[in-house]
């Protein structure tokens, strides 16, 4: 046991505090004010990446009486998160505040929920994990059903809610097995204690590890634990669908990397099994369904299913390079889908979604830059080579090769080819075809114009940089597996 | 004295029973809402048993942990339920099939 030590945890209390300040605050403005509101939330968010930055710390350092770990993996991950946060929130702006609802209490929700994601990135310890957890999804739930008036958000906020709990209530289910087998909630003690008795003929070991699984299945939205993905996606104001659909996956990876890896790791020859399932049947329903799909948002939503399939890929290689690959297809992936998604922002006005694909007709006459852009992310989300969609799958099938698992690999690029179709027919819409309807100019802000043209030419222009940023990867990776 | 089993198996029977009613509940969201709470008790009830077992109160206190993030989690429940009643005019769970998920 360490002594009580606040440092390492001083960006989650920052924007804790700060989230606590904008509720206050946001009383006493009047709806003409909500600005400030706007401005704090990006100032918390930005302070918060800045001092994790700054304390980014070579050894772990354990604090909170062994609750909370503080390495590089979390450090670049907090980073990460309240980058994409952050972005989140300014690509929204008009857009919520054309749906009436830019107020102070969808910030707080924001922050708090990007506290929840920093807790868990941290978590040493059950207890921290599932408030982290829970603090994270409590909040995406009221994000979800925002716009009370939408009968598809409230709708899909239901779903997304009982599915949430559910998944919750497996978690911990699994989390009291494993600590009525090994007697601590540590995640370090446990990991020594199941080293004893890993057997693969312990089935109450199993037992716990089947359902943390299938709970951390749910949570990342991996087939067949995905139903409620494109509901979610598709049911939500696409500003809620942003956020649900960028950040949150990096927290899913930081609690995958924390429980099976962290704590199960000497279970590997019984969970690989169980999450090469999970990754095949991802990757392939994910694609063949998106194929189907009539809406953007739905399709995104099946393509983030088989996206998350090619994540696994790289964690159930079981070894540093997979983690480390996965981890690089995380985050490479969250700000593909941040691109996506915030283009059907872009693409929206006051009155109407811009969320069917019909919709995409023509934009190149429309405004060549646009599609531009989106031909970019598509690009990237299909692998195709010089962006940098396609090196983050190729890392991961790389660790898939390295073990042995060739078969896996045929597949996941077999699919990845018929992924290819329809984001390619985003791209046949979007310049082989006459506009449909009336045409409309297409407004947005200078700041969320910059930052999505940022945001999709970074996946052509990172190319030079892709070397750093992997051994960033492996770094953090490696701060995750040795901490032990 | 009532030996771990029994415990582990009145709590692997409560969570049973409240899987097979989310699942098998076509009729009403409050009796989600229901099942979903019975679900963290039946945690619970494992959770105490482990504790009283091993002599180790860490069990006990994240049962506290448990019982007030549910408190938590059905009033944003109730909240959401509302918010639909008042969009839907119902809180049949057939009904919800605007998005075909």
């Amino acid at each position: 046991m360490t002594e009580l030590n606040i440092q390492p945890i001083l960006p989650e209390i920052f924007i804790a505090v700060m989230a606590c300040v904008i509720l206050v605050v946001d009383l006493y403005i009047k709806q003409s004010g909500r600005g400030i509101s706007y401005v704090l939330t990006l100032v918390a968010l930005f302070g918060g990446a800045y001092l994790c930055w700054h304390d980014i710390s070579a050894e772990p350092v354990i604090a909170l009486n062994g609750m909370f770990v503080d390495d590089v993996f979390s450090d670049v991950l907090k980073i990460i998160i309240c980058l994409l946060a952050l972005l989140v929130f300014v690509y929204s702006r008009e857009y919520i505040k054309a749906r009436d609802f830019f107020s102070g209490e969808y910030f707080v929700l924001g922050l708090f929920g990007v506290v929840g994601m920093m807790v868990m990135t941290s978590a040493n310890h059950f207890l921290a994990l599932y408030l982290g957890l829970e603090l994270l999804s409590l909040c995406l739930y009221t994000m979800v059903a925002f716009q009370r008036d939408s009968v598809v958000a409230t709708e899909a906020a239901m779903k997304y809610f009982v599915l949430g709990a559910l998944a919750s209530a497996m978690l911990l289910y699994g989390m009291s097995i494993v600590y009525g087998l090994t007697g601590t909630l540590d995640i370090e003690t446990v990991r020594e204690s199941i080293r004893e008795q890993a057997t693969a003929d312990n089935i109450t070991l199993i037992l716990g590890l089947v359902f943390i699984l299938v709970s951390l299945a749910f949570k990342i939205g991996a087939v067949p634990f995905h139903m409620w993905i494109p509901d979610v996606y598709h049911g939500a104001p696409t500003s809620s669908t942003l956020f649900v659909s960028t950040a949150p996956k990096l927290a899913g990876f930081a609690i995958i990397m924390r429980l099976l890896v962290g704590g199960l790791e000497d279970l590997h020859f019984m969970w690989r099994d169980m999450v090469v399932v999970l990754a095949v049947l991802s990757i392939a329903l994910g694609n063949l369904i998106a194929i189907a799909q009539t809406n953007l948002k739905r399709m995104l939503a099946y393509s983030a299913i088989s996206h998350m399939g090619f994540m696994l890929l790289g964690v159930l290689a079981g070894t540093a390079n997979g983690y480390s690959a996965g981890f690089f297809y995380s985050i490479v992936y969250a700000f593909m889908g941040l691109g996506g998604f915030g283009m059907v922002i872009l693409l929206s006005r006051a009155d109407y979604e811009a969320d069917e694909l019909d919709d995409l007709k023509g934009l190149n006459q429309r405004n060549p830059w646009y599609a531009f852009l989106l031909l970019l992310l598509m690009f990237s989300m299909a692998g195709v080579p010089p962006t940098i969609g396609f090196f983050a799958k190729l890392a991961v099938i790389q660790a898939v090769i390295e073990v042995g698992l060739t078969w896996l690999a045929v597949v996941a690029v077999l699919m990845a080819v018929v992924g290819a179709f329809y984001y390619l027919r985003v791209v046949k819409l979007m310049y082989f075809d006459p506009p449909a309807g009336e045409v409309r100019a297409i407004e947005a802000p200078a700041d969320f114009r910059f930052l999505m043209s940022v945001n999709a030419v970074a996946m052509v222009l990172l190319l030079p940089v892709i070397g750093p940023i992997q051994d960033l990867c492996n770094e953090a990776i490696s701060s995750v597996v040795t901490a032990f | 004295m009532i030996p771990l089993t029994h415990y582990l198996i009145l709590g692997a029977i409560l969570f049973s029973i409240s899987m097979v009613g989310i699942f098998l509940n076509r009729k009403n969201v409050v009796i989600l809402l229901m099942a979903i709470e019975l679900l963290l008790l039946a945690v619970n009830v494992n959770f105490v048993a482990f504790s009283h077992y091993l002599q180790d109160t860490a069990g006990q206190v994240f049962v506290f942990f448990i019982l007030t993030v549910a408190a938590a989690e059905s009033a944003i429940g109730l909240a959401i339920l509302i918010v639909l009643f008042r969009n839907r005019r119902s809180i049949n769970v057939e009904d919800l099939d605007a998005l075909k998920g």
